[in-house]
Formats: structure tokens, sequence, C-alpha cells
């Protein structure tokens, strides 16, 4: 096999040099295996490469996702605080979750409206002015605007705000849409704050109308910086084209989300005097967007991806606006506890975190153990939870109580979790995803399943960054569709958005904004984003230096400043 | 002997944790098993430089009864630490690779045109497709005289190979 070839490449090396010398062209045969080893030699170097972009891919992930994952599993350990112990009394109202809990408002429709008129523009500002029904003059004067870094006045965010959760309250869970022969649905994935993204996208595939009808997959905010400026445009064409626009909700459509990746602070910076008003108007705008799309009865359309439980019939019949966060848990009695035994061993750590066993009930998981680049460990082993009894901790021995359904809310809660949150996997089977920590793993008869229940033969969904700004899988029954380019890094990946005919057969279209002209080679974009990668994994090393040296010291018994790798 | 048994204990670890190291980078799902398609990216890698047919002789042998399209670990490993051991496709050296490049060159000229290059590797050997072609092309291509000074491509691109 291997050495034999091995043998005539030596014997090819004393071969080449006497026809080199010899005057005659050289033969076919070595012709052929000079080629040969060209060929061989390139594809290593292209394979040394491709294995640099994947690691550098992988590091950029994890840090993406443990930051995820960080925040469900402290949102789990607040919900379980504010589950348990702040009801001890029975009656009293409980200060606490006031904080996180959506403020009821006072104030009628009528009167917010004139509220919110009575706020005058002063006279320098010289950006957009916004009146109702909103007309294209308005939607030209914000693109402009935009484009000269101009921003749209706090009246106005307010007022568009409060139209667009108008509208938002009238639609279904799900929308329906359909194809027509003479024009096609785009369909774009996360943008993450990326105006720039956003306007390439119009600028390519023209501005959202009749003939340009939108579906756009959720991710509109957090992370880049101006998701203020991309949910402006977004809400301002969904209320001019309200039959020809359509936004899906995504995973960071949501206020507790927002405080973490960046959102909050934007719109708080931007807007100074309104920013709260803003913020909480703004929670109610994102829980009122629909949670699904569907196309001829045919494709569908969610941010994240689906589970086992996932039911469009019941989708269609629940309350949405009451998941406001998929961190923030509804509300439970003190009955329906999901803790286990094991809990109670994590008390020395943070004693919060639920263990979830990996049965389709729990939507939020303990994150998975692995060597790998992997964010904080396990507290300690999951445990299945038992199915006729729960021990529940209670002073400071265990109570035994009958497990009942889970209520209602909770149902609808995971459905929008499940649908917000997962990813597929290419192994058959339905898992908690560990790695993001919400949501699950789906595989490829879960899809099937699923589609041929309902007749439908595609499902689109974003939520995962690809390179290409696209990825099939599941046999061609699952696309993911990514709209923010250069996600990671110049040059990481590009940005895509799909358009479908009636045919139903997805066309792709892919482009990458860049500051700078000249076309990188692949090994110069591998090194750029290799470093970029290296970078941030220094940052967070030593932004964790101190917990990294405690950790290491603990293996480390005889001081020798040195520990072996397992 | 007891020395020797140790170093060569510690060796044949030493290349385990190697390839466990690049197999992991694949492993997407964490369940030690990777796409049969990237055994190539994984297996040169780890410093070797099989052909198209070699490689499709390995995989034959890691592969399970039925294919699956994946590739376990459990089968990955003994065979892939057998290739480390055995000092199978060994890397190709600088000089040699040089020759081969002034094989093709015919008429000694001390680069090769855009034709010339894009035959040989596009209808000899084991073909490049023409994603391939154009990405070579890409780095090795000077824009000015739109020829391949083969001699600077080779040097530029042995710069960080393993020794």
């Amino acid at each position: 096999m291997g050495c034999g070839t091995s043998v005539t490449i030596d014997n090819q090396a004393r071969r080449l040099t006497t026809d080199k010398t010899a005057k005659n062209p050289p033969s076919p045969a070595l012709t052929m295996k000079a080629a040969i080893l060209i060929q061989r030699w390139y594809r290593r170097y292209i394979a040394r490469l491709e294995m640099r972009q994947r690691y550098t891919w992988n590091i950029f992930q994890s840090i993406e996702y443990a930051g995820e994952q960080d925040q469900l599993q402290l949102s789990s350990f607040f919900n379980f605080m504010l589950d348990n112990f702040t009801q001890l009394n029975g009656n009293g109202p409980d200060l606490i979750s006031h904080l996180l809990d959506p403020v009821v408002d006072p104030w009628s429709d009528r009167e917010r409206q004139t509220k919110y008129e009575q706020i005058t523009v002063p006279e320098s500002y010289s950006g957009p002015h916004l009146t109702f029904p909103l007309t294209v003059s308005h939607t030209n004067a914000l693109l402009s605007a935009f484009k000269e870094q101009q921003p749209l006045h706090g009246r106005y965010m307010l007022q568009l705000l409060h139209e667009t959760k108008k509208l938002l309250k009238q639609m279904p869970n799900v929308i329906h849409l359909s194809t027509t022969y003479a024009k096609e649905i785009t369909i774009c994935g996360d943008l993450h704050g990326r105006l720039d993204d956003l306007l390439l996208i119009f600028y390519k595939n023209g501005l959202p109308s009749a003939e340009t009808p939108y579906v756009f997959n959720g991710d509109f905010v957090d992370r880049g910086k101006k998701s203020v400026e991309v949910i402006i445009l977004l809400f301002a064409y969904l209320l001019l084209y309200p039959d020809h626009m359509t936004l899906n909700r995504g995973n960071h459509e949501d206020h507790i989300m927002n405080l973490r990746y960046g959102f909050t602070k934007e719109v708080m910076q931007k807007y100074k005097t309104h920013g709260r008003d803003i913020l909480l108007l703004i929670q109610d705008v994102f829980s009122l967007l629909p949670i699904a799309t569907i196309i001829d009865n045919k494709v569908l359309i969610v941010h994240g991806g689906i589970s086992d439980m996932t039911d469009l019939d019941f989708l269609s019949s629940i309350e949405r606006h009451k998941v406001k966060s998929a961190l923030r848990l509804p509300r439970r009695s003190l009955n329906y506890l999901e803790v286990t035994g094991s809990s109670r061993q994590g008390q020395s750590e943070s004693p919060g975190c639920r263990q979830g066993s990996c049965s389709s009930s729990s939507s939020l998981c303990s994150p998975r153990r692995s060597s790998r680049l992997s964010p904080r460990p396990c507290l300690s082993p999951s445990m299945p939870s038992p199915t006729d009894a729960l021990q529940v901790p209670f002073l400071d021995s265990f109570t035994a109580l009958p497990v009942p359904q889970p209520p209602r809310e909770e149902l609808e809660w995971k459905q929008v979790v499940d649908l917000l949150w997962s990813d597929p996997k290419s192994q058959p089977g339905c898992s908690p995803n560990t790695f993001r920590g919400g949501g699950r793993y789906f595989g490829p008869d879960v899809t099937h399943r699923l589609l041929e229940r309902h007749g439908m033969s595609l499902l689109i969904r974003s939520h995962e960054c690809k390179q290409e700004g696209y990825e099939l899988c599941h046999d061609g029954q699952v696309i993911t569709i990514f709209s923010a380019s250069n996600y990671y890094e110049e040059g990481s990946n590009r940005g895509a958005y799909i358009k479908l005919g009636r045919e139903l057969l997805p066309r792709f279209f892919q482009y990458q904004v860049s500051r700078i002209t000249r076309k990188l080679t692949l090994t110069q974009r591998v090194n750029v984003a290799e470093g970029s990668a290296v970078r941030a994994l220094q940052e967070k090393l030593f932004a964790h230096r101190s917990e990294l040296m405690a950790a290491f010291q603990q293996y480390d018994t005889s001081n020798s400043g040195k520990i072996f790798l397992q | 002997m007891a020395e020797d048994k140790d170093s060569a204990e510690a060796i044949v670890a030493e290349v385990h944790k190697k390839i466990s190291g690049a197999f992991d980078v694949f492993d997407h799902e964490f369940n030690k098993t990777v796409d049969v398609r990237e055994i190539g990216t994984i297996i040169r890698s780890l410093g070797c430089f099989p052909n198209e047919g070699e490689l499709h002789d390995v995989i034959a042998e890691i592969e399970e009864e039925e294919p699956t399209g994946y590739i376990r670990f459990e089968k990955f490993l003994p065979t892939m630490t057998k290739v480390l051991m055995e000092r199978k496709f060994r890397p190709i050296p600088e000089d040699l690779l040089l020759q081969a490049f002034e094989v093709l060159d015919k008429q000694k000229k001390g680069h090769l045109e855009l034709e010339e290059l894009t035959k040989y590797m596009t209808q000899e050997g084991e073909p490049f497709t023409q994603e391939e072609m154009e990405e070579m092309l890409s780095a090795a291509l000077d824009p000015d005289k739109n020829v391949i000074f083969y001699k600077d491509f080779v040097s530029m691109m042995t710069v960080d190979d393993p020794r």
C-alpha cells in the first residue's frame, strides 16, 4: 500500500536528476509522476489550512456559546431562587420578581399615543420626521439618514414601536404566506445588528415592496453595533408593507439576552432620555413577534429548529406574548419543581443549576462534560428524575411530592424555546442541546417526521453561523441561512439569503461586506481568522486567569508549577 | 530493556494524543465520529502525504462493514497509529518538489505558463478539481507576468512545514 509508493518516489528522486541531465524530453510516465507529486503535496498543504480554519471556527463558536450557556445557567439559578424563596409567606407580593417580570402597563393605548405626541423634537434635529401611517418617503428618509450616521429621534422611535406593537397584536403565532408566479419571496437569516449587511441585501435584491417580499428569520439585534438602526428599518418596512414583510422571532429577541449581548447598552447609549421607555416597549414588541412562518403549506421557517415535541397546531393556539424571555420560566407554584436529589449536593457551588435529566421534559439542561474547550464543569452527575415521586429539599430533609402535569404555561414556553434555540445534528434522535444550554439537537428522523406529518417538504432555519452563509443538511430537508457576513472576523464567512419561487426550489445568493477591496487568498484569510481567534482566546484566558490559576493549583499538589495533561 | 519499553509506550501515547486531537476537531457531535469526507484532511494534518489512491485504501480499511458515512474513532486510531509509526506517506522534501516542477517545465524557462500548469494539474496524475486549480493559482500566479515562478512558490509554501 503506502510503503510501495514511497519506495517508488525515492527511486523517482534519482531518476528525476538523471533525466534532467539527459537532453531528451521527459517521458509521459515521468510527467505523470511529477504531476502526482505536486498534487499530493498541494492537497496536503490545503488540508493543513482547512484544519487551522476548522479549529479557528471551533474556538470562536465555543466562546460564543459558552457565553450563552453561562447566561442560561445564571438565569436558571435566578429562576430557582425566585420560585422557591420569594413566596415563603404565601401571599405577599414579591419584590424580586418585579425586577425581572414584565411591568403591567397602567396607561391605555390612546393615552400612550398622546403622551408620545407630546414629546417635543428640537429645532436642531436634522434627522427624519415620521408621521403615521408611514409612506415610502419615510423609509427612504430612514435609509439615507442611517447611511449618513444620522440617528432617529427618541419620540419617533417610541411612536414607531407603539405602532409596531399594535400591528403585531393582530397577527397570529404562525404566519402563512403564498408564492405567486410573479414574485419570489426572499428569506434572510441572522443580522445581529449588522446594518451594512442589511443595506447590501437591499442593494443587491431590492427594497421590500409588493414585488419583493421578505421574511427575516430572527436575531436582528445584539453583538453588532447598529441593532437600533436595523430594527428601525425592519419595523418601518413592516408597518409600510405588512403583507410583504414578515419578521420571525429569534432567540435574541429577548430582553434578558439583550442585557448581556449589547442591545440594551446600545439603546441606552443612543437614547439617553427615552432609553428606558424604549426598552420596555421593545420587550413587548419582541414577545409579540410571530414564532413561525409557513410558505404554501410546504416550507416551514423558524429561527432555531424543532424538537420531537414540536406541535404546530398547539403552537397556533398559545399566547405567545406571555413568553417574554426564554430565560425566565413562567411562574410556577411550589408544588411543581423539577428538582432532583442531586441538586442537594450542588449546594456548595451554585445551587440553582437545574440538573436536567435527558428526558424531553426539560428544555434547560446542565452542560455536557467534555475534555474539550467546554465551559464550566458540571456540578454533579445528572440523574434521571424519578417518574413517580419527586424528592424536594425542604428545610433540612426531603419531602416527596407527586409529579403533577406541567402547567400549560410551561408547555407553551417549552414549545417556543425549542423553536428558537434548537440546532440540527446529523445523527438520528433528539437530545438536549448541551452546547447552548437550551433547546434541543434534532436529527434527520425528527425533521422527516414533522415535515411528513404536516405535508411539508422543507425547513428553513438560522441561528448558526455558516462559512458560506448557508448550509444544507438532513438530506436537503433543512437549510440554515445566515445573513451576517464576517460574523467572527473580517473574512470569516459569507452572508447569504434565499429566494423562493412558485416551484419552491431555493436559490442562494451570497455576499461579503468588506473594507478591503483586494480579495484575500485562502491562506491569508485563514491567517487573519486564526490570529483573531487566538487573540480572543487570550483575552478569555486573561480575564479568567485567577480562576484558572486556582483550578490549576488544585491539581498541582506539589506546587511544582506544572501539571500533567490527562 | 525496560527503559526501551517505557519510551516505546511513551511514544505511542504521544502519537495517540496527536491523533485524538486532530480527530476531535472534526467531531462535531462530540460522539467520537467524523464524516468520512474529512478523513483526508485529518490524515494530512497529521503530517502525512498520501495520494488519493492511498487515501481510498486507508478509508476502505477503517470504514464500517456497511458504510454509514461516518468513521468511528475506535477504528481510526489503530490504523492511523500504524501509519504514523511506520512513517507511511512521508512528506515530500522541498528539492524533490522543485524537481517535479522542473520536469513539467519542459523548455526549462524557470517558470510555467498559466495554461501549462493548468493543463498538467487538471489532466495528468490525479487531476485537480476546478476549485483546487483556482485556489492554487490564486496563490501561485504572478499577477503581473501571468506565469508561475515555481521556485518562489515552493519556497513560500514550505515555509511553515514541519521538519
